[in-house]
């Protein structure tokens, strides 16, 4: 007999996500993403103009502000063909690059790690062990002894003050935690190292981007940023050297702490790179345009159906074979199209439907979207893949080092296949971190040597002709490929779309009846408890979900962070 | 002393971004004394907490539900405003509700904590306030100009807003 479980909602922080599955004999056999509100941003850009566009769509997601300003300002930018400086692309660059990192590292210890590390058992642990498996593993200096027994002091006093707060939906003591304490103990230290470390990151973003969590900097044709290496009032060179100072700062951690971390904990949970893979046709785009068109990008991207073999590399935002290749449907979600079947982004359409949960009908405010007749996952580990394939070569150096480091601790060689999995993407993220982290250093010294030549452009004025143009916009995001699309006539937006990652995700079967990644990962899934089913949110959370920005975002009612229904 | 005065909420939801509107109207009407920090933190959670662990000082201001009537306002000072989050009666709350608790395991929980809170009349999508949100913005707003004299620190109107 089956068991059917509910978890609703599942995300840790943001967001609102309903996740059932059903359990027969203690596997996943049926699951269903569901995005339990509904999303109006395209409503409310309808008439507006395009100019303005990127100040509402970063108020999609609090978590994720400043790639929706980015993907905004990059469509009206390509419906006008318009020229982007380079010091433009390069100060946006090192604002997507240092949003990216700090996104990541608070998804890994703050978000996806508590699935992994028992804090309570953390507590057991010794601070002289702690302190020497962390060196063992990294030299870090956040690793010595007085280190992890501060942090361990810290959480005893938390824990013990009865306030849970982030820990409350921990399942301490659960059969599926395998960390020994002192390894415990080494994580729940990073993880409060974590909480300054990720500070540094938005710092960066505040001191290019005016004022964060909103960037203000933006502006279609550019970014408002003057530059001027002999004014105190613009972005001057002592600026730009904090910001280099905070760089080189940040990476200290990412580079041996994080990797170290993700390495020992892939390695002893090397179980779970059998679980987890799902839909293996993944997609991303490239990302840090070069040049002022966008045709030259840093980091690669591209389509490899089947997760390993073939690569397509997506040249640029005018590749015919992404921009045609992205459709939406509604079979299962709360919409009607005016005419059956799949909607072009450009043409799409928002009439809501509500019915109830329908095991076999509508049960999400989420479409289902398919790029080239496939269902496709997005994120860090399509994006590390493509571009492992695209032969990048830092890329190709730190998933080497991740996988070697993993591979010493768990006394067995870790091969890439092993990525097609929950701990894969948690691995894959840790790796994109790495990257984007050398990026940021890149394009920071890219920057200074523009402005060295004297070239301090940073805007071109957009000029709307009369009549119909339309525009797509892409950023490889931290949760994966993001993309804006606006049709805009006599200098108003007609129509707008943003197809996020969590759409790619999270979305519900589609009108063939193939789900989504979200519910074909969970397919197989060990489920020891269906009280306690740890095991289904560590997959989900491996996507890091984070629903606001795929859904609407208000629910007037109370509801508990995690509320589990099993019957 | 440093005070950091923090608005939240969702601009797209009308009354919902309230506490974000309330900040607005503060920064563009009245020049804010040294050591005031006006900031619209939107929906974030984490990313505010540079800011947080840096004053003395936090108010929030935010929408909630007070089980009162549209545009009703409410002022939670001191312990009694973590209490309000751990009701979650704001969706963005749990984010609020986690960055203190990570301010506090870094042991850089601001020392004073008020919140000024608005009972929302419609979070439907809109970038307008209702009739009853804005009474209630500009109730919440002289509460937060009391409170900030109250802390020494009386922002001064702008001459052009006269």
């Amino acid at each position: 007999m089956s068991t059917r479980v509910v978890i609703d909602p599942v995300t840790r922080i943001e967001g609102h996500l309903r996740v059932d599955v059903e359990v027969d004999q203690g596997r996943v056999v049926k699951a269903w993403s569901s995005g339990q509100m509904w999303r109006g941003i395209e409503t409310i850009l309808k008439g507006r103009d395009p100019r303005d566009a990127w100040i509402y769509a970063q108020r999609i997601c609090g978590v994720c502000t400043t790639v929706h300003a980015i993907a905004s300002v990059r469509a009206v930018e390509n419906a006008l063909a318009l020229p982007v400086p380079k010091n433009a692309q390069y100060i946006r660059n090192m604002i997507v690059c240092a949003h990216g990192i700090h996104d990541h590292i608070v998804h890994f210890y703050h978000l996806a790690a508590l699935d992994w590390v028992d804090i309570v058992s953390a507590l057991e642990g010794d601070a002289a062990g702690a302190s020497a498996l962390a060196s063992s593993l990294s030299d870090w200096q956040g690793n010595g002894r007085l280190q992890m027994q501060d942090a361990k002091d810290r959480l005893g006093a938390f824990v013990g003050s009865g306030q849970l707060g982030v820990f409350a939906s921990g399942y301490w003591g659960h059969p599926a935690m395998k960390l020994p304490p002192d390894a415990n103990l080494m994580a729940a230290a990073h993880y409060l190292q974590a909480l300054g470390v990720q500070r540094i990151a938005n710092q960066i973003v505040a001191v290019l981007g005016a004022k964060s969590p909103h960037v203000q900097n933006l502006a279609v044709g550019g970014v408002a940023n003057a530059i001027n290496p002999d004014s105190q009032s613009t972005l001057t060179l002592e600026r730009l050297y904090k910001v280099k100072a905070l760089i080189d700062e940040l990476g200290q951690f990412i580079h041996t702490a994080m990797m170290a971390d993700v390495a020992a904990v892939g390695a002893l949970y090397a179980d779970w790179t059998g679980y987890g893979a799902g839909v293996t046709n993944y997609l991303s785009v490239p990302d840090l345009p070069l040049d002022e068109m966008g045709t030259r990008f840093a980091l690669p991207g591209g389509h490899m159906p089947d997760g390993m073999g073939s690569f397509r590399a997506i040249a640029d935002v005018n590749d015919a074979y992404f921009r045609d290749g992205v459709v939406e449907e509604v079979g299962h979600a709360w919409y009607d199209y005016e005419a059956q079947g799949a909607l072009h982004p450009f043409e799409g359409e928002t009439s809501p439907n509500y019915t109830d949960f329908q095991d076999d009908g509508k049960y999400s405010w989420i479409k289902a979207p398919s790029f080239r007749g496939e269902r496709a996952q997005v994120g860090p580990l399509a994006n590390v893949l493509a571009m492992a394939a695209a032969g990048h070569a830092p890329t190709l150096e730190h998933l080497t080092k991740l996988l070697a480091q993993a591979g010493a601790v768990a006394g067995a060689e870790i091969p890439l296949s092993a990525l097609h999995s929950t701990i894969g993407r948690i691995a894959a993220r840790a790796v994109r971190c790495a990257v984007l982290h050398d990026a940021l250093a890149e394009q920071w010294t890219l920057l200074m040597e523009n402005i060295a030549s004297r070239d301090f452009d940073t805007f071109n004025r957009p000029v709307f002709p009369k009549g119909e143009i339309r525009g797509m916009g892409f950023h490889e995001a931290p949760r994966g490929v993001l993309s804006h699309w606006v049709v805009i006539e006599d200098g108003k937006i007609r129509n707008y779309r943003a197809v996020v990652p969590s759409t790619w995700n999270a979305g519900p079967r589609d009108d063939k009846g193939r789900p989504g990644p979200y519910e074909a990962s969970l397919m197989d899934n060990p489920v020891a408890d269906p009280e306690l089913p740890l095991e289904v949110l560590r997959t989900v959370h491996s996507f890091d979900p984070c629903i606001a920005c795929a859904i609407h975002m208000t629910d007037p009612e109370k509801r508990p962070i995690v509320q589990v229904k099993a019957f | 002393m440093r005070v950091l005065v923090l608005g939240v909420g969702n601009l797209l939801l009308s009354d919902e971004g309230v506490g974000v509107r309330v900040v607005e109207r503060l920064e563009a009407g009245w020049t804010l004394p040294e050591g005031v920090t006006a900031l619209d933190g939107g929906t974030a959670g984490l990313a505010l907490l540079d800011d947080v662990t840096a004053c003395d000082h936090m108010l929030i201001v935010d929408c909630g539900r007070l089980d009162a009537a549209p545009g009703a306002v409410r002022v939670f000072e001191g312990a009694a405003a973590p209490a309000f989050f751990q009701r979650r009666i704001s969706p963005h709350q749990i984010g609020l509700c986690d960055l203190l608790a990570a301010a506090a395991l870094i042991g850089a929980t601001p020392p004073g904590l008020t919140l000024i809170a608005v009972q929302p009349d419609s979070v439907a999508l809109g970038l307008d306030l209702t009739p009853a949100g804005e009474a209630g913005a500009a109730r919440a707003l002289d509460l937060l100009l009391d409170r900030l004299a109250a802390l020494g620190l009386a922002p001064a109107p702008r001459a052009a807003a006269a």
